[in-house]
C-alpha cells in the first residue's frame, strides 16, 4: 500500500490548489512539499513525494525533479534545526567567514553536516535578502541578523 | 530631502503592516476611488507615463510601456504576476515592503489587474522568505475580509483575486519566464523569448510580470502625481547604518554614503558595486560624485539594477570577492546553455586557483575571453550577470590579480 497523506496535510493541501486553475493542480506542488517536509522532520522521502504526486495527480518523476531543484528541499535526513549561515558578498564583507568558523567549531561540524545528537544541520546559503543586517544566518523560519559570537552562543543555547 | 515617501511611507506608523494602519494613511484611497469613477485605465497609464516609472526588478523597463502590451478587453482570462523572488545578491528592499507595506503591494497589484483586465494575480514570494510570507497572507486576509479584493470589489462589477505563492530556494526564478515555470509547479528554467510573457505567460495566457517595489509605487504616485523618479537603495558592505534607503534617483553616491552613516570604522572607499552583485564594479574615484540613475550609471559602463549598493572598503580583496560572486553564479547557473553551464564553473575554479596562488598569467586574459564567450550568448541574462563582474573587475583591478600570480 502506498504512503497516504494525513488529512490535515491535505487540508492544507486543497487550500494551496484552491489558488490555481482546476486543471493547473501541479501549481501547488513547491507549497505542499513545505508542509509535507515540515511534518517530517524536515526531509522528503521517496514515499512522501510519491504521496504528493498522488494526491495532487501528476507524475511521481515531476515531484522529484522539483524537489530536488530547489535547495529548500532536503532528500536526506536531517537534524531537528537548520541553520543557513548566508556566505554572500555582503555578509562576507561583514565577517561572516569567522562566524562560518565559529559555528563549525563550536558545532563541531562542517557545512552540509548534522550534529552527533542530531539536533543541527549547517548550510552554507546565498544571499538570503538581509544583507543591511549583516552578517546572518536563518535558524528553520526565523532570521537572525547582525551576528556576533555571542549572538550564536545565545542562539545554540536556547535551542531545544 | 525627503526620503521613504513611496514604499516606505508607511514605515513611521505602528504596526504599519495592518489595514487599519495603512488606512491612517491614506491607504486604498487610490483603489476606491478607480472603482467608484471606474477611470479609464489608458487614464492610469498616461499618468504612469508622466510619473516616469521603470522596473525595478533590474532592467529598468517603462512600467507605462509595459502595462499597454495587454488590453483590458483582450478576451480570456490574463494575470498579473509580482516578482517577489529577491535574489540578487546585495537586494534587500522588497522584504520590508513585504513585511512592513503589505497592504501597498497588494493595491499596486489590483491597480495593475484593474488596467490590464487581470482579475488574478500571483505574488510569487522566495520561500526564505517565511516574515514576508506570514505578512502578506495576514494583509491578504484583511483586504479580502474588507472587500477590497475579491469578487465584485465594493459593488464594482470588478474581480480581483490575488494570491501569494512561495519559491523554494533557486536564484534563477527571479528571471521572469523561469518565474512563471516555477509558478506552474515545475523547475524553474529560463523560456526562449519570445514569445514574451505578455502574449504567453503563466498557463500560456498573457501574464504582466512586475517587480515588488515597481507594483507598491504605483498607489502613491497616482495619487500624488509624484516620485516616479523615488527609488529605493539597498545599502550593505563597509558603511556605519547599512540599510534601505527610499530617496530620488540622481542623488549622488556621496550623499547616499552619507545616509548610510559613511565609511565603516573610518576607511577610505576603494569601490562600489552600484545594482546588486552583477552590476560592473566602479572604483571609488569614478563613483563617489555619480549621479544615481539608470542613464548616468548605464554611461559609466555599470547598471542601477535592482538598486544595491554593495561597498567596498580599501581592505577587500577583490580576488577573493570575484571568486565568491562567480562560485554564486556557477550554483545558480540552470544548465541549459553550454556557455554560461560551462563558462560560469571554468570561470570559478579559475579565481580559485588565482586566489590561492596557483593561477597563471595566463589566467587573467582567459578569464576574460571565458566572460565574453557567455555574453549575450544565452537564453537569459544570469549569463550576462556572471560575465560582467568578471570584466569589470579585472578591468579596474588587474594590477590585484597579477600580484596573486
Ligand atoms: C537571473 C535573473 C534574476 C532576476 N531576479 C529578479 C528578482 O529577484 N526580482 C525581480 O523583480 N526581477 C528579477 N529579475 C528581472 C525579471 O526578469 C524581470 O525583468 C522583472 O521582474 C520585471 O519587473 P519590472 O519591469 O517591474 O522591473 C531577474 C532577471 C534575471 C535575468
Ligand atoms: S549577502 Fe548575506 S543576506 Fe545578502
Amino acid at each position: 500500500m502506498s504512503t497516504q497523506l494525513p488529512q490535515d496535510i491535505t487540508t492544507q493541501i486543497d487550500k494551496f490548489l484552491a489558488k490555481f486553475p482546476d486543471d493547473q493542480r501541479q501549481s501547488a506542488v513547491i507549497s505542499s512539499l513545505f508542509v509535507v517536509q515540515n511534518n517530517n522532520g524536515g526531509w522528503l522521502s521517496t514515499e512522501l513525494m510519491d504521496a504528493v504526486a498522488d494526491y495532487i495527480g501528476m507524475p511521481k518523476i515531476a515531484v522529484y525533479e522539483v524537489a530536488s531543484f530547489y535547495s529548500l528541499f532536503d532528500l536526506e535526513e536531517v537534524g531537528k534545526h537548520k541553520i543557513y549561515l548566508c556566505t554572500n558578498i555582503a555578509c562576507m564583507l561583514r565577517g561572516s567567514k569567522s562566524i562560518a568558523q565559529y559555528l563549525q567549531s563550536k558545532l563541531n561540524i562542517k557545512f552540509n553536516e548534522t550534529t552527533a545528537d542530531g539536533k543541527v544541520t549547517l548550510k552554507s546559503a546565498e544571499c538570503l535578502g538581509a544583507c543591511g543586517g549583516a552578517p546572518m544566518l536563518q535558524l528553520d523560519d526565523q532570521y537572525h541578523e547582525n551576528l556576533t559570537f555571542e549572538r550564536i552562543d545565545a542562539l545554540l543555547e536556547e535551542l531545544d | 530631502m525627503e526620503i521613504n515617501k513611496v514604499c516606505y511611507r508607511a514605515l513611521h506608523v505602528p504596526n504599519s503592516w495592518t489595514l487599519d494602519a495603512y488606512q491612517s494613511i491614506g491607504g486604498y484611497k487610490v483603489w476606491r476611488k478607480i472603482l467608484q469613477e471606474k477611470t479609464d485605465p489608458n487614464k492610469i497609464i498616461e499618468q504612469l507615463k508622466e510619473s516616469g516609472l521603470r522596473g525595478r526588478g533590474g532592467a529598468g523597463f517603462p512600467t507605462a510601456t509595459k502595462w499597454t502590451f495587454i488590453k483590458r478587453d483582450m478576451p480570456g482570462q490574463k494575470y498579473v504576476v509580482c516578482n517577489s523572488d529577491e535574489g540578487e545578491p546585495g537586494t534587500f528592499k522588497d522584504r520590508d515592503i513585504m513585511r512592513y507595506n503589505p497592504h501597498q503591494l497588494l493595491e499596486g497589484i489590483a491597480i495593475a489587474g484593474y488596467v490590464m483586465g487581470a482579475s488574478v494575480a500571483y505574488n510569487y514570494i522566495r520561500g526564505e522568505y517565511r516574515e514576508p510570507i506570514a505578512r502578506m497572507e495576514a494583509a491578504l486576509a484583511e483586504a479580502n475580509a474588507a472587500r477590497l479584493l475579491g469578487k465584485d470589489i465594493l459593488g464594482s462589477g470588478f474581480d480581483m483575486h490575488i494570491h501569494n505563492v512561495e519559491g523554494a530556494g533557486a536564484y534563477i526564478c527571479g528571471e521572469e519566464t523561469a518565474l512563471l515555470d516555477s509558478l506552474e509547479g515545475k523547475k524553474g528554467l529560463p523560456r526562449f523569448k519570445p514569445p514574451f510573457p505578455a502574449a504567453h505567460g503563466v498557463y500560456g495566457k498573457p501574464t504582466t510580470v512586475n517587480n515588488t517595489e515597481t507594483l507598491a509605487s504605483v498607489p502613491v504616485i497616482l495619487e500624488t502625481g509624484k516620485y516616479g523618479n523615488y527609488k529605493i537603495f539597498s545599502v550593505s558592505g563597509h558603511v556605519n547604518k547599512p540599510g534601505n534607503y527610499e530617496v530620488p534617483l540622481g542623488i549622488t553616491f556621496r550623499e547616499l554614503l552619507d545616509l548610510a552613516g559613511g565609511m565603516l570604522d573610518g576607511k577610505k572607499l576603494k569601490a562600489v558595486i552600484p545594482g546588486g552583485s552583477s552590476a560592473p564594479v566602479l572604483p571609488a574615484e569614478q563613483i563617489m560624485d555619480m549621479p544615481m540613475d539608470f542613464d548616468s550609471l548605464a554611461k559609466a559602463g555599470t547598471m542601477l539594477g535592482s538598486g544595491a549598493v554593495i561597498v567596498l572598503n580599501e581592505d577587500t580583496c577583490m580576488v577573493e570577492l570575484l571568486a565568491r560572486i562567480s562560485d554564486f553564479y556557477m550554483e545558480e547557473s540552470c544548465g541549459q546553455c553550454t556557455p554560461c553551464r560551462e563558462g560560469t564553473g571554468w570561470m570559478a575554479r579559475i579565481l580559485h586557483r588565482i586566489l590561492h596562488g596557483e593561477g597563471s598569467k595566463e589566467d587573467i586574459d582567459k578569464l576574460d575571453s571565458i566572460a565574453s564567450g557567455i555574453m549575450g550568448h544565452t537564453i537569459c541574462a544570469l549569463g550576462d550577470a556572471a560575465a560582467m563582474p568578471v570584466q569589470s573587475f579585472i578591468k579596474h583591478f588587474r594590477q590585484e590579480f597579477v600580484a596573486k600570480i
